[in-house]
């Protein structure tokens, strides 16, 4: 029996290479021993995504876009297909949390200088996956064609009316009818279910094809390539399998655990992950009170508000989101990790981290002050901005040659 | 053939030039016919004939608007607001010129015919575009005098809820808020004292 299967694996082996790519990226790919909790996430957003790719599949054989069907066909889904609620429940809480594990995991390169030489490419890739992300999560919400869909629909593609001359044609276009309409709804179920996820997943077959090209970073940012064992394995790595399949199940699981409480608990999430004006068909003649984003999108829409002017807050806001791939080339610490950096750069990362937060916040709320909306867009512009500067001057900890035992 | 001597499809040509102008020229018949190809593509995303239909003016019936009161009707999917401003309202729009961004409305917001004090083609009936000029949403009509929440001198007017614009009953927006345009008035026309006609110009106005 065990001939017959090594027969049979060498017969495919010669015509497709199964094991050399098993063994590339999973059983021979050495990532370093000293991975912690935060380098749950990237194979997190891998978990959710095949999530999202299999309810939206199935969610796809009940949704009817259009108009006039939309919001009655994601009504029937809850109510009258067998589990229909579930699949729905685990697509909509999927999406919100997608972004938590996708920020989590930006943070984590952010704190530990992932994107620095020779990593950039990994990076950029990542900010590609997020841009497209937000791409993919925004037409998603339009797809139930509640009021909020509607209207945030109409807003956020009203903001391309702030390109001089050609705003008015070209909202016109994207919109395929003189207001969101039947033609808008169709074309963002077409960009949602087909073009956006292929894209996605194309992407993150490259960010990985890049990861493993250079290796995955560490907590410490040591370079575990440089000091290898007589067969050419770095001593500090360990193979992804079974060491971190292992690991990455452990996480899974807490994982899951939170995303089923929601799911089954509170799958609106007191209004942030579905909001209560989504379960109202939508209706262009009547606006609701208030149109808030989706929470994820919150502090990029608080920094439209900071400005006083349509096209400038647009800039702004387009420059708050494309100014991350830039970072590998604003931060010129010699070393990678927070670990080895000084104050400037924690408390850098801490005010960041506030402002991010707290702008969410107030781009959740519809009386936040003008001041505090300007103040934290301006700290969110400055931790960019000024990380050329502590960067370089700061003075670094000496990076050990191994990741410590210890 | 020797095992140093290159493929001939490989060798680096004779004549480069007449190597580089069929490559260019190949290039550039390809990016046209990939052009002329995406065309259809991207001109399906425009309105179709039917939503074209369906864009046609609107006649409105305005016989039984009291002043002081606004009707809303659909035309191409905005909300237009008519409404039958009173003296008092009237009176109230010089007063406010150094609270606005564009009091004469200088901006090209309105037809030629609507730029006048009253941004209208009748002083008293104001024909207007109800969706906010910064993103859209739909403004609430106020138009009592007296201090509220968001102004303590309010005139009367609109207020947007999403991002707290603030326009006057000519719809010309107030200065320090997101939107930067006065409120857009759309072509119209009077077929008779009581019925105004969306979407046609006067007669005699291209």
């Amino acid at each position: 029996m065990n001939q017959l299967m090594n027969s049979i694996g060498n017969w495919v082996d010669e015509r497709l290479p199964v094991s050399d790519f098993w063994k590339k990226h999973i059983s021979e790919y050495y990532a370093p021993k000293n991975f912690n909790l935060w380098y749950f996430f990237g194979s997190l957003s891998m978990l959710v995504l095949a999530n999202q790719l299999l309810t939206g599949i199935f969610l796809t054989m009940h949704y009817k876009p259009g108009a006039e069907t939309a919001f009655a066909s994601v009504e029937y889904i809850m109510r009258d297909v067998e589990w229909g609620w579930l699949i729905r429940y685990m697509h909509s809480t999927g999406a919100s949390l997608f972004f938590v594990v996708v920020y989590l995991h930006m943070f984590r390169a952010l704190m530990y200088g992932s994107y620095q030489k020779p990593r950039e490419i990994v990076w950029i890739l990542g900010v590609t996956i997020y841009l497209v992300l937000m791409a993919e999560s925004f037409m998603g919400y339009v797809l139930p064609w509640g009021q909020m869909s509607y209207w945030g629909a109409q807003v956020i593609i009203s903001l391309f009316g702030a390109v001089p001359y050609i705003g008015e044609a070209l909202v016109e276009w994207i919109r395929g009818d003189y207001f969101v309409a039947d033609a808008t709804l169709n074309r963002f179920f077409a960009l949602h279910v087909v073009a956006l996820p292929l894209v996605l997943v194309g992407l993150v077959v490259l960010h990985l094809a890049a990861l493993h090209e250079v290796g995955s970073n560490n907590p410490e940012g040591v370079d575990i390539k440089a000091k290898k064992d007589s067969a050419g394995r770095p001593l500090d790595g360990i193979p992804f399998h079974p060491y971190y399949t292992i690991k990455d199940i452990f996480g899974v699981g807490v994982f899951l655990t939170l995303a089923a409480f929601i799911v089954f608990f509170a799958p609106e999430f007191g209004g942030k992950f579905l909001k209560p004006d989504n379960f109202v068909q939508a209706n262009s003649l009547v606006t609701p009170d208030h149109i808030p984003p989706v929470w994820y999108f919150t502090p990029f829409y608080a920094i439209l508000q900071a400005v006083p002017d349509k096209l400038m807050g647009v800039i702004l806001m387009g420059v708050s989101v494309l100014i991350l791939y830039i970072v590998p080339w604003l931060d010129r610490s010699p070393v990678r990790s927070l670990r080895y950096r000084s104050w400037p750069s924690k408390v850098a990362l801490a005010i960041f981290v506030i402002a991010f937060i707290r702008l969410g916040m107030l781009g959740l709320s519809q009386d936040s002050s003008t001041f505090e909306l300007r103040l934290w867009t301006f700290v969110y512009f400055a931790f960019f901005i000024l990380m050329p500067i502590w960067t370089r001057l700061e003075a670094t900890k000496p990076v050990p040659e191994r990741v410590s035992s210890s | 053939m020797s095992e140093t001597e290159p493929l001939a499809s490989v060798r680096a040509p004779e004549d480069p030039s007449r190597r580089r102008l069929l490559g260019a020229a190949t290039g550039v018949v390809g990016a046209v016919g990939v052009g002329a190809a995406a065309w259809p593509f991207l001109a399906t995303l425009r309105p179709s004939d039917k939503a074209k239909v369906i864009g046609a003016p609107v006649e409105v019936y305005i016989g039984t608007l009291e002043p002081g009161q606004i009707t809303r009707v659909q035309w191409r999917g905005q909300t237009i607001g008519i409404m039958r401003r009173t003296e008092n309202m009237l009176a109230q729009l010089p007063s406010l010129t150094d609270r606005l961004r564009d009091p004469e409305s200088d901006i090209p917001q309105q037809p030629a015919y609507a730029q006048n004090e009253y941004r209208s083609l009748r002083p008293d009936i104001l024909v207007v575009n109800m969706h906010c000029t910064h993103l859209g949403c739909i403004p609430r009509v106020i138009p009592e005098v007296g201090a509220q929440p968001f102004d303590e001198n309010w005139k009367g007017g609109f207020f947007c809820p999403c991002h707290r614009s603030m326009f006057d009953l000519a719809g010309r927006v107030y200065t320090g808020v997101p939107a930067v345009l006065n409120l857009l008035v759309p072509p119209y026309s009077f077929s008779d004292e009581e019925h105004v006609v969306i979407g046609i110009n006067p007669e005699g106005v291209a």
